[in-house]
């Protein structure tokens, strides 16, 4: 033996091979990020946190183990029996030597396949356009009617009727009841649709199911389904499983939101909002309108003023004012014409003096009358041996014509 | 908003009573109207306040079932 010493390989100990073991595998990329199918058994769950359990097949088994950190990231409860599909990194455990899957996700068996198909359905839809963002709606700020689209029996209605009846007891709920989960859900979440966009149509509908697998949430997959929410008159909030799950509804729906709860305050107001609005608004009314009245007194008291100043008194008082100065101008005028008149009165009354028949007859003159006292002017009102009356000025005498009138 | 179409009050949703609340205040803050008008307006404006606060004051989560017959194809919810 010792002469084959040179030529022979270094004799190991154990835990120097499984170290070398154990750094080989975790040196090959193709066992640090893969995918092992297998039903579950030996399923333990350790004080420390940690779980350990043992995949099989029908013809080998693998010892595996899960660290506590991603053990609470689990969203379902393993348990022997169950056929599933784990994600990690294959390792050594030195100590025995023993090969095992480091788990760090796992998911139910079926759900690699499910995903795939997920994964193409999406990019179908999406290249039809059925995601754009500009497809979304905006939600009505303050729906009237609520439609929710839901299991009648399941938890996510009564989450969003609590949440309603807390944020916004003003509106009104329609439950368009339909399975969210098995073989007839899709035909019934697409029947539960339209029942609700027929007729009486509400504000926004909420389409909404609790927390599940992938394959309870697949209704929310189906193609009809994602086409009924894309081609829905009304805007749909979709509140579909935890936060962590994203359906193909979600992607098509108006608005997403992580859970029921989250759709149900996502679609309504806050009643301790409206409050604050309603009396802002109140308050905005009165303040405008008392600005309004100030500024109307205003506008009337200044208005008021131009009136005064363009008012018939001011007029009346002005032409009053002229009357008088009218006046006393007539007043004037009557003054000098009553002297002009005067005047003329003297000068009149001198004339008429001059005209007086008795002074006429002072100077020596005579006024010769017929019998029937008519004024004698011509020879011709005369004939011989007519009586004729004499005036003048002191008295008056008879007088006979004593030859025949000549004419000159 | 034109004065022609003014519905019952009574009849309005709180949305709708809230958004014509905004437009009456948003019309008297404009200051167009004249005084009957704005009078009009304000006392409108009184009145959805109130019908708001009542609706506020009132609501009671009304749940509405429709009945679910998807088997039954003729079955359009009513």
């Amino acid at each position: 033996m010792e002469s084959f010493g040179e030529l022979s390989p270094p004799v190991l100990q154990v835990s120097q091979l499984n170290r070398l073991l154990r750094e080989l595998i975790e040196n090959e990329q193709l066992l640090q990020n893969i995918w092992i199918a297998g039903e579950i058994s030996n399923f333990t769950r350790a004080t420390s946190g940690h779980l350990y359990f043992t995949l099989k097949d029908q013809s080998a088994s693998l010892k595996c183990a899960i660290w506590k950190g991603n053990a609470m990231r689990l969203r379902m409860n393993l348990r022997d029996g169950m056929s599933v599909e784990a994600h990690g990194a294959v390792s050594i455990y030195e100590a025995r030597g023993e090969c095992q899957l480091i788990v760090d996700s796992l998911r139910l068996a079926g759900e690699g396949a499910l995903f795939q198909e997920f994964l193409r359905r999406k990019a179908l839809l999406e290249s039809e356009g059925l995601f754009d963002l500009s497809r979304k709606r905006l939600l009505p700020p303050a729906p009237a009617r609520i439609g929710v689209v839901t299991s009648p029996s399941g938890a996510a209605l009564q989450d969003i009727l609590n949440t309603l009846t807390r944020r916004y007891p003003l509106v009104e709920v329609i439950l368009s009841p339909t399975s969210v989960q098995g073989e007839n859900a899709p035909r019934e979440i697409i029947a539960a649709l339209r029942r609700l966009t027929h007729g009486n149509t509400p504000d926004v509908i909420i389409l909404a199911r609790g927390g599940g697998s992938l394959e309870d949430l697949w209704a929310f997959n189906d193609e009809g389904v994602v086409r009924a929410v894309s081609d829905s008159p009304v805007p749909i909030v979709t509140g579909i499983g935890h936060e962590t799950d994203f359906t193909l509804c979600d992607f098509t729906a108006d608005l997403r939101a992580p859970t029921p709860t989250a759709a149900a305050e996502l679609v309504s107001p806050d009643i301790a909002d409206l409050r604050i609005q309603l009396t802002s608004q109140a308050e905005s009314l009165s303040l405008i309108m008392d600005a309004f009245l100030e500024r109307q007194e205003e506008l009337l008291s200044s208005h008021f003023s131009l009136l005064m100043r363009e008012s018939p008194r001011a007029r009346i008082e002005n032409d009053s004012q002229r009357l008088d100065e009218l006046i006393s101008r007539w007043q004037a005028a009557c003054r000098h014409t009553d002297q002009i008149r005067t005047a003329e009165f003297h000068n009149l009354s001198g004339r008429l003096g001059s005209l007086n028949p008795a002074s006429v007859l002072k100077r020596g003159y005579a006024v010769i009358r017929a019998e029937d006292g008519s004024s004698i002017r011509s020879t011709r009102q005369v004939a011989k041996g007519q009586q004729l009356e004499i005036e003048v000025t002191d008295g008056t005498f008879g007088a006979q014509v004593n030859a025949t009138p000549l004419n000159h | 908003m034109t004065k022609k179409e003014t519905p019952q009050i009574e009849s309005l949703t709180y949305e709708q009573a809230f958004t014509e609340l905004e437009k009456v205040v948003s019309a008297l803050e404009d200051g167009q109207a004249n005084l009957d008008e704005s009078v009009e307006l304000f006392q409108r404006g009184q009145a959805l306040a109130k019908r708001c606060a009542d609706l506020l004051e009132q609501a009671r989560l009304k749940v509405t079932v429709l009945e679910q017959d998807a088997r039954a194809n003729g079955e359009i919810g009513d």
